[in-house]
């Protein structure tokens, strides 16, 4: 259709400059976009290799027509794909199964299910970079110095125009023959486009090339001040840009302070003063001491039974069912883990330990002494020395005096001695109306 | 598919050029609309108070918001989940509804892949704050340090968020960025044939070279074909794993396998309604009601009838897995959305995302513009209430009945939110006046002009 237009608008000489400068080759303009492939179809099957077509939108089927062989693109994209899944995968080895293992919970340091997601979104974000730069380094693009801009009927193919441009360097252009395909074609206008006269725009302009050196250059001063700073010395402190907490004003202990007379920042007690409930002049039940004698020749005994008064609430210090009830809830809570919770000194910590190929038990609390006094340490230990061993610790023990208050602690002890009796009872020791029930 | 159609010589050129005209005005009108300039002052005042409550926050800490030990996640991550869920409605309309053939895409998806640009900006900006020191948010990125290897923990949740915000963001702005390029070269042509020369350079620079060679077509064409392949999984990959930041945790209400699919279907449920909260004035203003026509409109209703119908579904679905499960927590926790103390918001996100879309079922209201778009600002805030009756109400009332509360956000909170609308809003009305807010070449490659000429009976 509309085969036969009026003769092409044929501008003799292109760009309004008087075509000085190398001819770069010619531009013609058709109609409509399947004028333009049935134009590049005939080029091609003239055996025309350099030359293009220019149009506002991709003209469907034009490929086939002007030879364009499938770009290998998606074979990059695909290569970018499988490297950032791999790379992904390595990261997270790396990271959390090499470099630094998380132990969380005794789950495996390496194990792919988790790993997925980012794994996955590493490789669309690798797949996303091939398919974005490797379009444009294949296009060649950018270059915004093309022969081609220098037509301004060029510019109307982002517009609406529909062109066809032959270069002159290819091996069949010729000045009267190439013109008469292209008129035969159905061009509507056919325009000859010249290079810049002036050598130095033909190529990329300078200041680009200054500009991408320069910006590359200033993009590796960081880079290069990081590598110095690794591989060099300073005692100088680090440059603090966000101080946080970092300087607070205030002194740490065992240091100088020239404000005292003593230049010391550590404040001692006022001489003559206690704290409050710091006193604790009740030995009996603050450390399990019995004193006897007078003052400056006292000896110390530890105490075999119990306070009796609570010192800061005055009130009478009672072993009834309550105090065992607290002493086994607390037992229960500190002691049970090494010491079991019958006091056999088989806790889940010997146990493990023993699991483990270990050698280590916990002392076993309610071991009755033998007929010559060995072993039993625990029962023939005084209360005061219960007293003092929870509050300070025995061998391999810890002091819990930091988590367990005076008070818990005899609630322990009148505890233990319950277990001790009671892992050593015989069915003499059960109230004769109960005796059947536990046989 | 269209066929060989016959037009008079120069007749198909005239409709290109009509496109490229009626695109450019917009950018190229010499006074800017005077409602255009009154909603970029709102806007620029709404980022202003957002900036300062920016400023008050970094400077003071998070415990300026409203946050606290037991709800302590609340507006921040709500919105984080809000408006990232909003972006996801350009990336299924540039690049799923692109797969699937919808030529009607072509007027829409420039905008609507700006808006998740602004949107996934606006979103990013509080899972960063909320870190409450975020001058060391470079620490999730893996690098070798002096801190004893210490290195990002890959198993979290949290990380995944991080790749997956990170990539869906730098693959949004990628993606939108190529299809602008043939647009920026039109921009270019015309701005150096009026003779504006700066413009001409800037829009130079932005556009390439770009020259609509048939052999850039072909790779380009390649490349957006992938790359519209790669975004599809990825858009829906992002909403999964941030789904997977509740899901995987053991909080009521949370804990549930239901969470992916329900959060992609509500991210797009809210999306069009913001590309239509977006589009409807501003194709009014303007004056492109030719190439967004109201079929546009009706798809995008339909498609919100659609998801807010899914979204229904998953209301209903984790009410009858917590009755069905036996789980006493869980059972617990759903009564005490509808019926505690925040009753009020369950009822909201209710009406607004379950009753209002089915309007959508009448012609007559698909043809009323403004009816639409009072739906749709409903629509909005449905939405923001899910997210926010999902973190509040399960934080509120979790394990520990000692450690319940209720949540009321503080004035830093509510100046953040209103300061990423105005920045969200602020960008887009920029976009709308500097960039060509329709994709100029897909429009012309998708009307029936571009098959015009060739042979009778030619080949496809």
């Amino acid at each position: 259709m509309s085969a036969k237009h009026e003769d092409p608008t044929v501008v003799p000489s292109g760009n309004g400059n008087g075509g000085e400068g190398e001819l770069y080759g010619y531009l013609a303009e058709y109609d409509t976009p399947g004028e333009l492939k049935e134009a590049a179809r005939k080029v091609k099957d003239a055996g025309y290799t350099e030359f293009d077509c220019y149009s506002p939108f991709p003209v469907h089927g034009i490929d086939p027509a002007m030879g364009i062989k499938r770009t290998i693109l998606p074979l990059l994209i695909f290569g970018g794909g499988f490297s950032g899944a791999a790379g992904g995968l390595l990261l997270q080895w790396y990271c959390n199964a090499h470099a630094w293992t998380w132990n969380i919970s005794g789950k495996p340091t390496w194990s792919i299910p988790a790993n997925i997601p980012i794994a996955y979104e590493c490789a669309i974000l690798l797949s996303v970079f091939t398919a974005f730069f490797g379009m444009w380094i294949l296009n060649k693009l950018p270059q915004v110095w093309h022969p081609l801009f220098r037509s301004d009927r060029f510019l109307r193919t982002t517009d609406d125009g529909f062109f066809l441009a032959i270069d002159a360097r290819d091996r069949r252009f010729d000045a009267a023959k190439t013109r008469s395909l292209l008129q035969d074609a159905g061009a509507i206008a056919i325009e000859d486009v010249h290079h810049d006269p002036d050598p130095e725009k033909k190529v990329m302009p300078k200041w680009i090339t200054a500009f991408i050196v320069a910006s590359t250059a200033f993009a590796l001063i960081p880079f290069a001040i990081a590598a110095k700073a690794r591989n060099s010395y300073s005692p100088e402190p680090h440059i603090h840009i966000f101080p946080d907490m970092d300087f607070q004003p205030y002194n740490k202990s065992d240091t100088t302070n020239a404000l005292f007379d003593d230049g010391r920042a550590n404040r001692g007690e006022v001489p003559g003063t206690v704290a409050r409930n710091h006193l604790q002049a009740d030995t009996t039940f603050y450390n399990g001491l019995e004193m006897t004698g007078e003052q400056g020749t006292t000896t110390a005994k530890w105490v075999t039974g119990f306070p009796a008064k609570y010192p800061e609430e005055g009130r009478p210090f009672a072993v009834d069912q309550a105090l065992l009830d607290r002493g086994r809830n607390r037992y229960e809570i500190y002691c049970s883990p090494c010491h079991g919770y019958d006091g056999r000194g088989q806790g889940m910590i010997p146990t493990r330990v023993a699991a483990g190929g270990g050698n280590w038990q916990a002392r076993n609390l309610v071991e009755a002494p033998q007929a010559n006094g060995a072993g039993g340490v625990a029962i023939q230990m005084p209360n005061g020395q219960l007293f003092n061993t929870i509050s300070n610790g025995y061998n391999t023990m810890m002091g819990y005096a930091a988590q367990i208050p005076h008070a818990d602690r005899w609630a322990i002890i009148a505890y233990v001695r319950a277990l001790q009796r009671a892992q050593n009872a015989s069915l003499d020791d059960v109230p004769a109306d109960q005796r059947g029930s536990i046989r | 598919m269209a066929t060989e159609a016959s037009f008079e010589p120069g007749k198909a050129r005239e409709h290109f050029r009509a496109i490229t005209r009626d695109v450019s005005w917009v950018a190229e009108a010499p006074k800017p609309h005077k409602l255009w300039l009154a909603a970029l002052g709102i806007a620029v005042l709404a980022f202003g108070w957002g900036l300062v409550s920016i400023f008050h926050l970094v400077t003071t800490g998070i415990g300026v918001w409203g946050n606290s030990n037991t709800v302590d996640w609340a507006w921040d991550i709500t919105n984080f989940v809000w408006w990232i869920g909003i972006g996801h409605a350009g990336t299924l309309i540039s690049a799923v509804l692109y797969l699937t053939r919808q030529h009607w895409r072509v007027s829409i998806n420039r905008a609507a892949e700006a808006m998740t640009i602004f949107a996934v900006m606006c979103a990013g900006l509080f899972p960063l704050l909320h870190t409450g020191r975020p001058w060391f948010a470079w620490w999730m990125i893996p690098h070798p340090n002096d801190m004893g290897s210490m290195w990002p923990q890959f198993r979290s949740p949290l990380m995944w968020d991080v790749f997956a915000v990170s990539t869906y963001a730098t693959t949004s702005i990628l993606f939108w960025y190529m299809g602008l390029v043939p647009d920026l070269a039109t921009f270019r042509d015309r701005c150096a044939l009026q003779g504006k020369k700066v413009r001409s350079v800037i829009y130079g620079v932005l556009s390439l070279g770009w020259r609509g060679s048939a052999r850039h077509w072909h790779r380009y064409e390649r490349a957006y074909l992938i790359l519209a392949g790669l975004a599809t999984p990825l858009v829906f990959s992002v909403h999964s794993v941030v789904s997977f930041d509740f899901a995987t945790s053991q909080l009521p209400g949370w804990h549930t396998t239901i969470f992916p699919p329900y959060f992609v279907a509500g991210a797009i449920f809210s999306g069009f309604a913001m590309v239509l909260t977006l589009m409807l004035p501003l194709r009014y203003l303007f004056n492109l009601q030719h190439i967004i026509t109201q079929a546009h409109v009706h798809a995008m209703c339909r498609i919100m009838l659609a998801t807010g119908m899914m979204v229904g579904l998953a209301y209903g679905t984790e009410f009858f897995i917590a009755w069905y499960s036996g789980n006493a927590f869980e059972l617990f926790t759903f009564r005490s959305r509808a019926f505690g103390p925040f009753w009020w918001a369950y009822f909201a996100m209710v009406s607004c995302n379950v009753l209002v879309p089915q309007f959508f079922w009448s012609n007559w209201v698909r043809n009323n513009n403004v009816l639409i778009w009072i739906l749709c600002i409903f629509i909005n805030i449905g939405m923001w209430f899910e997210r926010f009756v999902i973190i509040a109400t399960s934080l509120s009332r979790s394990f520990l009945p000692s450690a319940w509360s209720y949540y009321h956000p503080t004035k830093w909170d509510v100046g953040l939110f209103v300061g990423t609308i105005g920045l969200f809003s602020m960008l887009f009305l920029l976009f709308f006046r500097f960039v060509p807010v329709i994709a100029m070449s897909e429009v012309k490659g998708a009307s029936p002009e571009a098959h015009a000429g060739g042979k009778e009976g030619g080949h496809h």
